[in-house]
């Protein structure tokens, strides 16, 4: 009894206190009539690499300033010299974001910070905020290797590159993606700040507030060392930067024994490989539709093509499909792969390896010619030369009766930036790279957020319903299916198989078209839907499957929806739908199926897959066998601790504590002031009346005759 | 730099309670005992109205902005009206503590009479109800922004305090009303008082018509402060007499 008062009265306790507390939250009503802030907004973030910062970052508490967009060159006069409120916060149209305007800023002190306007209007024809020469001091060309070759001395891959991804930006720069908060934005600047008839806007005047504060500086040496010294000798050590990290994806189309490391005894492996990622100038933006999504794409269809023929008539070299993580910074996927190759920690060695043929960009926006690109200081070696050309002509020989032509570039050119350079650097490997482009890149927006599904000409005709778009067969998916046809005979044959065959290999357009608009339009779809897990699928439990295309930047570990990158996931169980056998198998064998007899977790891999919806709408999980693995994609250099490596990717992200940005109003220096002075006064005056009264007290009230005498 | 309407505003709400603090009660134990315990006892009754508001606004339709703007209004009242309940049951509470005191006293009498009770009392008031008023909007004058993005008044942080200052003002002149009506039975002017702080409490919902709140507010203090000078002993006779005695220090001297 006594008891249950004392439960009562603690709750009683509780009770008041949420009453008081929910007195004070009425001050978040002060806030809401002074701040909005704005959430769909996006930041470009600090990188790290062994010499050098890249990026942006705010002050501690954020960077504050008047707002001005930024529509015509005077508008750039106003905010550099003339205007007199600095520093300015600039609006940027998307037209204005180009290298001249944002180094202008950035060597004045005059802007606090930039939020660009991402939209498709006004445009400019081409803008690729990359280097010209991407990838340029990780490849294989340097001083001892092709030294006439390297810095992109003969051909400049991306010659429209104004390297803004690479500048370090002292101020915030922020993107904002969303229409409605965009209108905001403006409806305040027109209401307080825009100029009348050329003259400055008078209090209050709209402004906008940044944060993005970064934790790490100067260079990955330096912010490694702090997190270790904090590490040793830090109570609550707290990490300052992470290595860009993730996962390939590999296959092969005979299924490799992962339990035994090393050189793989009577094994020669074709390798088929494209890259993973892309990146852009903003965080965890990057569509890399034309740049990434179509070599992708071209090798799931190939792999998808020669699944049964290899099963059928197998030919007498494995074919290895690898999908690397992390290329757009400095080859982290291929250099880790490469590097366990010949610690013998990976399934193969680089002495297994017959010969290579990687899928570049391939989107073949305009015209129907591939190139074939390859290495000409490996081939001055006879045996590498004469291999290469056999390629070529194999490849030749299976573009016969497809409407795309291949050909090469003259001999003297350097290979374009690839995952074959980091093979080259190993061992002397024959390769081929095929891309679009017989010298420059041909894609406009390379490693923008403009390389998207307009980019790569994926559209629809109108009035086509989701589910009808997915399997709409556009022109992109049909020639992507064609060098996807063209990519898996060559590997056929490449793998030494027969001619007859040839023409059982065909890629499916319908896959192709349902892999591009899983790829660049929507994720959130019925086909991938059906190949995912059946828990990653719920609404609502992570942001795996959030609506729109995914992103493509590889990002660090831990993430929102698990250790493995959305897209590295979704190639993962793509590639195990599209090559493995439905087993019988129930949940929880397949999650660990090591004590069935039937089943070898050494050789394939077990995939708990939700699979097709059937009519009456449920769908009914499945197990899934495929040879299908992972392999970590984390550059060797901070493996080997060496975090100022010349020779292996050193990018790390720094890590922040808030990213948000509000817009507010901010009053004129004179009403501050009167306040202050109206203050003051009265602090002053009622000091003064109070002294004069409380010293005359006994006079002024002591006529009444109950007083009793005063302290007073 | 808002660190100037920071201050600025918290001169303006905290001045006269302050310099009121310094020059009368700071130096009497007697007396910071008796504020402190007012501005308890203030707290005390805000916390019961919070709690009725808290479970109101809980046990109705939150959808509902009509019934909420009324819960708010009833909150606005029911909390004024148990403050001055509080107001009361303090009176109760000091007059019964008198005898203690004049008992532990070292002269007959006792140390503090119960007119200055009443005026230490009501400034206890005053001071935690315009802390409580004031705080969160001082925390949010720091800036970066002032009000106004949604078309408010840019001037809400000077109202604000000067709101402040006419409340803690209010609470001391009432309190001295009060105890005054209490002590001569009058209860007409507890009645006055009750009514009066209804009035305010009501002309501050007009916000943010601060023109509409703001005059009616201070002419109703400059009114009490005439009207507590006189309950507590004042008069134009002893107002000359200041005046004089000053004029006639300055000859002597």
């Amino acid at each position: 009894m006594r008891k249950m008062g004392y439960l009562i009265s603690i709750n009683c306790v509780k009770l008041l206190i949420t009453a008081l507390l929910y007195t004070c939250v009425c001050s978040s009503s002060v806030e809401q009539k002074i701040y909005v802030e704005l959430n769909q907004t996006v930041p470009c973030v600090r990188l790290l690499n062994a010499t050098h910062q890249i990026g942006c970052q705010s002050s501690m508490s954020g960077d504050t300033g008047v707002l001005h967009v930024l529509e015509t060159e005077s508008d750039l006069d106003w905010i550099l010299s003339s205007g007199p409120h600095p520093p300015y916060m600039v609006i940027l149209e998307t037209a204005f974001f180009n290298r001249s305007v944002m180094m202008r800023m950035k060597n004045s002190s005059r802007v606090s910070g930039v939020a660009v306007i991402i939209s498709k209007t006004g445009l400019a024809h081409d803008f690729s905020p990359h280097t010209t020469c991407p990838n340029q001091n990780t490849g294989v060309y340097s001083e001892r290797y092709g030294s006439d070759l390297a810095n992109c001395n003969v051909t400049v891959w991306n010659p429209l590159g104004n390297g803004l991804s690479y500048e370090d930006f002292p101020f915030p720069v922020f993107a904002l993606k969303d229409e409605n908060q965009t209108q905001v934005i403006r409806k305040c600047y027109e209401d307080h700040n825009q100029r009348v008839n050329g003259s400055a806007p008078q209090y209050p005047l709209c402004a906008m507030q940044l944060f993005s504060h970064m934790h790490a500086a100067t260079d990955t040496v330096t912010c490694m060392r702090r997190t270790d010294l904090q590490n040793r000798f830090g109570i609550n050590p707290e990490v300052l930067c992470d290595p860009l990290s993730d996962f390939n994806v590999w296959t092969s189309s005979r299924a490799l024994n992962i339990s035994s490391k090393g050189h793989a005894v009577n094994e020669s492996v074709v390798i088929a490989a494209t890259r993973l990622d892309g990146r852009s100038f903003f965080w965890e933006q990057a569509p890399a539709a034309e740049g990434t999504v179509s070599g992708i794409i071209t090798l799931l269809a190939a792999v998808h093509a020669l699944y049964p023929v290899t099963q059928e008539a197998p030919p007498p070299r494995n074919i290895f499909f690898t999908f690397f993580q992390g290329e757009a910074f400095d080859y982290i996927g291929s250099s880790k792969m490469v590097y366990d190759m010949e610690k013998n920690d990976f399934v193969i060695d680089l002495n297994n390896v017959h010969s290579m043929l990687e899928i570049g960009q391939v989107g073949l926006r305009s015209g129907r010619s591939l190139w074939m690109h390859s290495d000409p200081v490996s081939r001055k070696n006879d045996d590498v030369n004469a291999e290469v050309l056999e390629m070529m002509t194999r490849m030749r020989s299976a573009a016969a009766g497809l409407n795309v032509s291949v050909a090469h570039p003259s001999f003297t050119q350097a290979l374009p930036p690839s995952s074959l350079q980091r093979f080259l650097r190993a061992g002397l490997i024959p390769g081929l790279v095929l891309a679009d482009h017989q010298t420059s890149f041909n894609n406009r927006y390379y490693e923008s957020m403009y390389d998207d599904a307009e980019n790569l000409q994926v559209t629809y005709p109108p009035d086509l319903s989701p589910d009808e778009q997915l399997v709409y067969e556009t022109d992109a998916a049909k020639s992507l299916a064609e060098v996807a046809t063209l990519v898996a005979r060559s590997l056929y044959l490449q793998a030494g198989g027969e001619n007859s065959s040839l023409s059982n290999i065909t890629a499916d357009p319908k896959i192709v078209a349902q892999l591009l608009y899983s790829f660049v339009i929507q994720k959130n779809n019925s086909w991938l839907r059906s190949l995912l897990p059946p828990e990653v699928t719920k609404k609502g439990v992570n942001s795996l499957l959030s609506s729109g295309p995914p992103q493509f930047y590889i990002g660090l570990g831990p993430r929102v929806h698990g250790p493995v990158h959305s897209v590295t996931r979704f190639v993962q169980y793509i590639l195990a739908n599209l090559t493995g056998t439905v087993t019988n198998l129930t949940e929880n064998q397949c999650q660990d199926p090591s004590e069935l007899s039937s089943e070898n977790k050494d050789l394939f891999s077990y995939f708990w897959v939700s699979g097709p919806v059937s009519v009456n709408s449920s769908s009914e999980p499945l197990c899934v066998r495929a040879s299908v693995r992972l392999s970590e994609a984390v550059s060797p250099a901070f493996e080997l601790l060496e975090y100022g490596s010349r020779d292996y990717s050193t990018w790390t992200e720094s890590r922040w504590k808030s990213i948000r940005a509000r817009i507010f109003l901010v009053a004129s220096r004179e009403l501050e002031m009167l306040t202050l002075g109206v203050g003051v006064a009265v602090l002053l005056l009622s000091l003064l009346a109070t002294y004069f009264i409380s010293s005359k007290a006994e006079l002024l009230f002591s006529s009444a005759h109950d007083t009793p005498t005063t302290a007073y | 730099m808002t660190v100037a309407v920071f201050f600025g505003c918290a001169f303006i709400a905290f001045g006269p309670a302050f310099s009121l603090f310094v020059f009368t009660i700071a130096r009497d134990p007697l007396r910071v005992i008796i504020l402190i315990a007012g501005a308890f006892f203030w707290l005390l009754s805000l916390l019961l109205s919070s709690l009725v508001w808290f479970i109101s606004i809980k046990a109705s339709n939150s959808q509902d902005l009509r019934l909420q703007r009324d819960l708010l209004i009833f909150g606005v009242f029911f909390s004024v009206l148990l403050q001055e309940v509080f107001r009361f049951a303090y009176y109760r509470l000091l007059r019964k503590a008198t005898e203690g005191l004049a008992a532990i006293s070292d002269e007959d009498t006792s140390a503090i009479s119960v007119r200055q009770m009443a005026y230490v009392a009501g400034l206890g008031f005053g001071i935690m109800s315009g802390a409580f008023s004031m705080i969160n909007v001082l925390s949010d004058s720091l800036g970066p922004g002032t009000v106004g993005i949604f078309g408010d008044s840019q001037y809400y942080f000077i109202t604000a305090a000067l709101m402040t200052l006419a409340l803690t003002l209010l609470h001391t002149f009432w309190g001295v009303l009060f105890f005054e009506g209490c002590e001569k039975s009058r209860w007409w002017v507890i009645a006055a008082v009750v009514s009066l702080h209804l009035l305010v409490a009501g002309l501050s919902l007009l916000n943010p018509l601060y023109e509409g709140s703001l005059p009616p507010v201070y002419v109703i203090t400059l009114l009490m402060g005439v009207w507590a000078f006189f309950s507590s002993g004042g008069s134009l006779h002893s107002l000359s007499a200041v005046c004089t005695r000053r004029k006639a220090e300055g000859e002597s001297s």
